[in-house]
């Protein structure tokens, strides 16, 4: 009962609360709360000039936060978005080398199919790791990150630097053939359309595929799963490769549309911050979407708030810890009301409060965290 | 070339030894923690956290150990918030961790913006190679006090989990939640006091970043040591004393990328520097299996890895 309800309000509640906390922060840091508010607005969602910076920044969001959403439907937590980005965009930075002389379609279209397999292969290590050998993903993905970085700042300060750039380093440029330009009429990149789409496919395979079923299953019993006749480990390493070429795309999008390059500008943490908008959006792939446009907002708006507030640039950090602490928190209160019942008698409050059933068993990193409530 | 075959070796001894107290006291921290049965995935942004603040006080009061009993208590606070959310019915503990990852390191770079140019007193050390003439054996062998009291906090933990009561009750607590409540134990009382005592454990081992070894706050001053602390309590097995010997091999590893450099062998420093990730992954591949769960693992951390 209400149960629609219930997915509306409480995150509405919990962003609620995030934004009420934060401004008790920068207030508590001298900021004036509702001055920081409106240059949120402003700088994230005010104009049309920024509402496009907002959307720029969205699009990368959108396929990294699938890096950890698709693998969140098997039950696995993996952080390992930012590692497959920046690996996905130096294969894209070599394909893009290679096909000078192809069509640009031709080769704007091969450069991401690289990013997106090297993404891909990165994050199904950490799946293959868990399946095959029992290594915890979320360990494995994060240390994989680490290992990506280095592996990237390597290659970038040494055998593919371009000699060339001086005070930053960078790879060679990729041909102007494989650049990926804007949408007509918008100063925004192809990327928030590959984005969108990204999540819409998403969407029909974890919720309406015979896969995404298979997948939840593996979620909620593995034991289960495999009986039933499900090929766990195949599944499980497939649908990490999807996750991870969703965010190899994005690294491969933020070369051939803004970089032309791979620097160390792509380690901006937009791994991390797509598993905050995984689990805001509980994992579900077109939540994803307005999640990705509201943490971009807030992450174009860090300029603005550095310049008139005089806050430091880990503003937006902060904010995003909160959010995530508050949304995580807020979990507790799903199934816990009667909405409906709430919403039409409040004097019949008492009765309408259903008692919880008992914790789930503590410490259990298999337990699909999100996935019950979306389905 | 035969000097850079003494030079390289004593450099990685003398790193291991500089590099290891932030892996010690983070493993520690997760070990005690983990006994109880939840995993505290946020020991990153906790370390991060008291870096800044054992930073900051220090700077503030002209004492380094103040800074490093301030460090630790910031630390034992985002442990109570992660022993209160993880409470929750329904709240999971990885993920709670990763909230708080964020949290902490976004807490920690606002916070510590002002702390980026001063310098603070520094956590004075043994010099144990006085005996020596030769100037890389002392360098080597400057110990920290700090890095003294984890050694013996290591085996004072063994001691409390073999030998006391309060180590069997922690131990309890962590094997079966429901044979510890039989007994009449509070189980989240007792996972709430083991998640702030590793929080304040965490704490201190960031409070060595920036009062010993770099000695400075900057915000890319954690690699990741609260992360690999969760990894090295695993290849532990969940004993503390192990975790001190884990402590200095992955020290060891993390030197090797300074080490050669100091010879002049530059190239591939990064990827040097990737050794202690690989060196984890490697062994928990190594060690983990999908049809066992690990001996020596707590029991209600069910099938997590």
């Amino acid at each position: 009962m209400g149960r629609s309800l219930e997915k509306a309000i409480i995150p509405v509640a919990a962003l609620a609360v995030s934004l009420v906390l934060f401004g008790a922060f920068v207030a508590a840091a001298g900021a004036n709360p509702l001055d920081v508010y409106y240059d949120m607005y402003r700088g994230g969602f005010g104009t049309w000039f920024s509402f496009q910076n907002t959307l720029q920044r969205a699009a990368p969001l959108m396929l990294t936060a699938l890096c950890a959403l698709i693998p969140a439907h098997l039950g696995l937590i993996v952080i390992g978005g930012e590692g497959a980005l920046l690996l996905g965009a130096l294969g894209a930075v070599l394909a893009g080398r290679a096909l000078g002389s192809a069509p640009p379609i031709l080769a704007a279209t091969f450069m991401m199919v690289a990013g997106a397999a090297v993404g891909g292969v990165w994050v199904a290590l950490s799946g293959a790791m868990r399946t095959l050998r029992g290594v915890n993903e979320t360990i494995s993905s994060l240390l994989l990150n680490y290992i990506a970085i280095a592996l990237f700042n390597h290659l970038v300060e040494g055998p593919l630097r371009d000699p060339v750039s001086l005070n930053k380093p960078s790879t060679f440029p990729i041909a102007d053939a494989a650049t990926i330009g804007n949408i007509p009429g918008m100063d925004v990149h192809w990327g928030l359309v590959f984005g969108l789409l990204a999540c819409g496919l998403s969407y029909f395979l974890v919720m309406h595929s015979v896969h995404g079923f298979a997948a939840r299953m593996i979620g909620g019993n593995v034991r289960a799963a495999a009986l039933s006749g499900i090929d766990v480990a195949r599944l499980t390493i497939v649908l990490c490769f999807v996750a991870g070429a969703s965010a190899g795309i994005a690294g491969a999008v933020e070369v051939g549309a803004v970089q032309h390059t791979a620097n160390a500008t792509l380690i901006a943490g937009y791994g991390y911050t797509g598993v905050l908008v995984a689990f805001l959006a509980r994992q579900h792939p077109l939540a994803a979407i307005p999640v990705s446009l509201l943490l971009g907002g807030i992450n174009a708006s860090g300029g603005l708030l550095q310049r008139t507030e005089h806050l430091p640039d880990a503003t937006v950090k902060v904010l995003q810890g909160i959010l995530f602490v508050v949304i995580l928190a807020s979990e507790t209160l799903y199934g816990r009301y009667d909405w409906k019942i709430l919403g039409r008698a409040a004097e019949r409050k008492s009765a309408a409060v259903v008692p919880h059933a008992e914790p789930l068993a503590p410490a259990a990193g298999a337990e699909p965290t999100q996935v019950k409530g979306v389905a | 070339m035969s000097a850079a075959l003494v030079t390289v070796p004593l450099a990685i001894v003398g790193g291991a030894l500089r590099v290891s107290a932030p892996f010690l006291f983070v493993s520690l921290g997760e070990c005690v923690t983990e006994k109880s049965g939840r995993v505290n995935l946020g020991l990153e942004g906790t370390l991060v956290m008291g870096a800044m603040a054992g930073f900051g006080v220090a700077h503030a009061t002209g004492s380094p150990w103040l800074g490093v009993l301030v460090a630790g208590g910031v630390g034992a606070v985002f442990g109570l918030l992660h022993a209160w959310l993880c409470s929750l019915p329904r709240v999971n503990d990885i993920a709670v961790g990763i909230a708080l990852m964020v949290l902490g390191t976004g807490l920690a770079f606002f916070l510590g913006k002002p702390l980026i140019k001063p310098t603070a007193p520094q956590l004075p050390a043994l010099e144990l190679g006085g005996w020596s003439d030769v100037q890389a054996v002392r360098a080597a062998l400057r110990i920290n006090l700090l890095l003294l009291a984890g050694v013996a906090l290591a085996f004072a933990l063994r001691i409390l989990f073999d030998r006391t009561k309060v180590g069997l009750i922690v131990r309890t607590v962590g094997e079966s939640a429901d044979a510890a409540r039989a007994l009449g134990y509070n189980v989240t009382r007792v996972r709430t006091l083991a998640t702030a005592a590793g929080g304040f454990l965490a704490g201190v081992g960031g409070s060595f970043l920036s009062l010993y070894y770099p000695g400075s706050w900057n915000e890319g001053l954690s690699s990741g040591q609260g992360l690999m602390g969760v990894a090295l309590v695993i290849f532990s097995r969940w004993d503390p004393v192990r975790c001190l010997y884990a402590s200095l091999l992955f020290g060891g590893a993390g030197a090797l990328g300074p080490a050669l450099q100091a010879v002049g062998i530059t190239t591939g420093y990064y990827l040097f520097g990737a050794a202690p990730y690989v060196l984890t992954l490697a062994i928990m591949l190594g060690t983990s299996s999908a049809r066992r769960t690990l001996a020596g693992m707590p029991a209600e951390l069910g099938t997590a890895r």
